[in-house]
């Protein structure tokens, strides 16, 4: 029993729970929008995005979050562009700009090698945050979702019938700009806290999870958060007796919930389906 | 905010009063003057495309793909700005009509996501958002009015079901109830009429006259020519220009389908003795670009050497 408690006499481990716990659920809301448009492999994208920010940053001397977060909505930016531009489909895009945003940030820091360690980068380290650190990254995520909150229903319009956002007046060039400025800034604060890897799962998995789990997007919205908060904080705790770990646990249990839901989902599981086949079947002659 | 008067709106109101729900209070309107639409890739979909319409009517948008109908209906929701001329909607700049929700929309049915987690009712709301405030509540007046709209469609039935599990009626009749749960005096339509069922046409069709003599102005792109005489009172036919606009039967006429739609339709002529062996010298054209063909009679001087060919062929 004792032992169970232990973890939150640490107070680096209290802090990992419940700022991986803000991290994920705010990934989680931006997952739900994004796998609907299929570019659910954007937040990977960001992720590799964001180096030549960070090594610019290093170079010219400022904060690194800062240029982090330039890259990230300059590449965000430009992936959206090309689409409206071409008809290249979403994936190619993607690829197209991620591909050369890492590059150029490999290249800039192989000619002014810099003290940022891109391993670093790629897999962040929420147990040894800086108290500095958590701030930022609690207060980029408590305005995230408080925005992401206000204009849930905006945004859902604007993502599922443009023309109908405009027709009651929404202007939905300027809430997707919106949208991805805070993808943006969520991806440069959950890769301090948790890495590049762990952002990449944290803003598909729970979305795609709760889309198999119900046709309202309102309930999906709420258990795609509910899922991405509550794997980070169990994740962060179970990761303090595995030794270490963190992003890894969180991920392994996001994709255990998914497996879950995949099979026993009540309408969309793959053992509803089959019911629903075999039904079908007997009642057809 | 009522940038027009005049004895035109006055009379229209009078009567609008006795009507029921559909009530339009802003006299609207549609004026395209001069419009030409540039893509950025150079392409110049419209050239000097003009026409008015105002309430009370149901006008056809008719033209070949590629001619230019949905670039029509993209500058009207300012979608694509005119390199050249302007669009204003009861007698507002395009933008600040649709503040006002002016403007209702239902899409062609390739449009829309039919997998995105939403039910029938949720759809129909999303026509209340525009009288929402900033977080977009619903009152009990617009879950009224959405029941109310999910009624007149006849999909109250379904309203808990995810759109994708309807079928091609059902589904348009959904983003018809949304239209109507927005209240908008002007409605456009992209293609109401593909991969729909009968009944589900006649149901559109209906609704339409009905909001039609509420004062209610819409603009309907189809191809299916057949039905367009039977409720459309004005034609607009386009062709990466308007060809002609006005009442629908000046307008559509045979001649001016065939420099509409120049070789694209199918076309039956089926003509005098080749038909039926007395002196009605009348011809029968078919005309037609999807389900419903369109069909004259008598409007084509016959050519009695070829049907008489055609009848000696025949034997």
């Amino acid at each position: 029993m004792i032992e169970l408690l232990a973890p939150f006499e640490y107070n680096y481990m209290v802090k990992a729970m419940w700022v991986s716990g803000l991290v994920g659920g705010t990934c989680a809301f931006l997952s739900a929008y994004l796998m609907l448009k299929g570019w659910s492999l954007m937040g990977d994208a960001l992720a590799h995005a964001i180096v030549p920010g960070v090594a610019g940053a290093y170079i010219i001397g400022i904060p690194f979050a800062a240029g982090a977060f330039f890259a990230g909505l300059l590449a965000a930016l430009g992936m959206w562009f090309v689409r409206q531009q071409t008809k290249l489909r979403e994936d190619a895009v993607i690829g197209i700009v991620f591909t050369s945003f890492f590059a150029l940030g490999l290249l800039m820091v192989s000619i002014y090698p810099t003290a940022v360690n891109v391993q670093s980068i790629v897999l962040g380290n929420i147990l040894g945050i800086s108290d500095e650190d958590a701030m930022q990254v609690v207060i980029i995520a408590a305005v995230s979702l408080a925005i992401l909150t206000l204009k849930r229903k905006d945004l859902m319009v604007t993502f599922f019938d443009e023309a109908h956002a405009r027709t009651i007046g929404l202007n939905p060039t300027a809430l997707k700009i919106l949208f991805f400025t805070l993808l943006s800034a969520c991806t440069v604060a959950a890769l301090q806290t948790v890495g590049a890897c762990l952002v990449i799962a944290m803003v598909v998995t729970p979305g795609a999870t709760a889309y198999l789990l119900t046709d309202r997007f309102e309930k999906l919205l709420a258990l795609s958060v509910g899922i991405g908060a509550a794997t980070s904080i169990i994740g962060a705790y179970i990761s303090f007796f595995l030794d270490g770990a963190t992003g890894g646990v969180i991920v392994t249990l996001q994709t255990l919930i998914f497996l879950a839901a995949f099979l026993l989902a009540p309408k969309h599981g793959m053992l509803a389906q089959r019911r629903l086949r075999v039904k079908a079947e007997v009642s057809a002659p | 905010m009522n940038a027009h008067d005049g004895s035109h709106k006055s009379i229209t109101q009078e009567n609008l009063q006795k009507s029921a729900s559909d009530e339009v209070n802003n006299s609207p309107s549609i004026a395209v003057r001069d419009v030409t639409v540039t893509y950025p890739n150079g392409h110049t979909a419209l050239k000097d495309a003009t026409f008015n319409l105002h309430a009370g009517t149901i006008c056809a948008l008719v033209g070949i793909n590629g001619s230019g109908k949905s670039t029509l209906f993209k500058a009207i929701m300012g979608f694509v700005k005119p390199i050249k001329g302007d669009v204003q909607i009861s007698g507002l700049t395009v933008d600040s009509a649709l503040k006002q929700n002016l403007v209702a929309y239902v899409p062609q049915s390739e449009d829309v996501d039919w997998n995105f987690p939403v039910l029938v009712e949720d759809v129909v709301m999303m026509g209340r958002y525009g009288h929402m405030g900033f977080l977009r509540r619903a009152s009990q007046e617009d879950r009224n009015k959405v029941a109310v709209a999910l009624d007149r469609v006849g999909m109250t039935d379904y309203r808990q079901r995810q759109i994708g599990e309807l079928s091609g009626g059902q589904k348009k009749r959904v983003f018809l109830a949304r239209a109507l749960a927005q209240e908008s005096p002007i409605i456009l339509l992209d293609e109401p009429f593909t991969g729909v069922d009968v009944k589900t046409e006649a149901t559109i069709i209906e609704l339409l006259r009905d909001l039609r003599s509420a004062g209610h102005l819409m603009l309907v792109a189809t191809h299916n020519l057949g039905s367009v005489p039977d409720f459309c009172d004005q034609v607009v036919l386009v062709n990466r220009t308007v060809l002609a606009a006005g009442a629908t039967a000046d307008v559509f006429t045979q001649s001016n389908l065939e420099r509409a739609f120049g070789g694209v339709l199918r076309h039956f002529k089926l003509e005098g003795r080749a038909l039926h062996n007395d002196d009605d010298s009348r011809s029968v054209t078919v005309l037609t670009d999807d389900e419903r063909a369109l069909v004259f009679y008598g409007e084509v001087k016959v050519d009695v050497q070829d049907a008489d060919e055609a009848e000696t062929k025949d034997h």
